[in-house]
């Protein structure tokens, strides 16, 4: 699923034991596509050593200060990570 | 660490792909080129050419080779620059290590490698700036960027008031490593 710049998308909230680029403070998080990048072979599948790892689209993401943080969040605050495409679904 | 870096090394050697040597005058042709007068000399350029500007923030590899930079020395990287302005403050972190655009602001300073800054700047960036001496007002956004082996970030800072008609080279002068990271102003 290929997503556009102002696309509301969520993050998985898999947990899988090998490398992985969610953050454990992004996953179930709602977030806005800030902008979309070439596609790079997957992290994940990287790490792993495997030499056919897939291609994927690369997004900037911009989540809000109290999306993250919730109450703890600092007032008027944007984090922005970058996500691969599989990890992300329509918010 | 250095341990770590002289078995790579070896293993490269030993398979013939590249000696020591050679691994080193790479390392030295990239770092004796690297450092943050690049930064400064894009942020100047970008305050005095508007047109420059518009090219440095839509598309920052093409822009920097129109001045004879580049990032990408072993493996594609994407740069963006991103601008502050009376209404946003941006400020650059590596959450998973160090990513840092060194060809632009040389070797990455050691509290940009540390857990405290890495973890900190994500759940408390206003905190963060204050202890810098920065303060930005509630209403301004703080945008914070965390880079990766993908994609590396710059700040193009806030032209310094009272500075019009100063050339480049005065105005690259008033550039701090810092301000093009996001802990300066």
């Amino acid at each position: 699923m290929s997503f556009a710049v102002g696309d509301r998308v969520r993050t998985s909230g898999r947990d899988p034991a090998h490398h992985y680029r969610v953050p454990r403070y992004l996953r179930a998080k709602t977030g806005r596509i800030e902008a979309v990048h070439a596609a790079f072979p997957l992290a994940d599948a990287r790490a792993a050593g495997d030499p056919a790892a897939p291609i994927e689209t690369l997004y900037t993401v911009a989540f809000e200060g109290v999306e993250v943080w919730a109450g703890a969040a600092e007032p008027n605050t944007v984090y922005h990570a970058e996500l691969w495409e599989s990890y992300l679904t329509r918010g | 660490m250095t341990a770590r870096v002289s078995g790579l090394i070896g293993a490269l050697e030993m398979r013939g792909i590249a000696t020591d040597a050679e691994v080193t005058a790479v390392l030295e042709r990239f770092l004796a080129a690297a450092g943050p007068s690049n930064g400064a000399r894009l942020v100047a350029r970008a305050w005095i050419d508007p047109a420059f500007r518009t090219r440095l923030l839509a598309d920052a590899n093409a822009a920097i080779a129109e001045l004879g930079l580049d990032l990408s020395h072993w493996a594609p990287v994407e740069l963006r620059v991103v601008e502050n302005t009376e209404r946003v403050h941006n400020i650059i972190v590596c959450t998973l290590c160090s990513c840092y655009p060194i060809a632009l602001l040389g070797p990455a300073p050691q509290w940009y490698k540390g857990e405290a800054y890495r973890s900190r700047v994500v759940r408390e960036p206003r905190a963060v700036l204050r202890e810098f001496g920065v303060r930005v007002a509630d209403d301004v956004e703080v945008r914070v960027w965390d880079s990766t082996a993908e994609l590396r970030y710059l700040v193009l800072p806030q032209r310094p008031p009272d500075s019009d008609g100063w050339d480049e080279r005065r105005l690259m002068q008033t550039v701090t490593r810092d301000a093009l990271i996001g802990t300066a102003v």
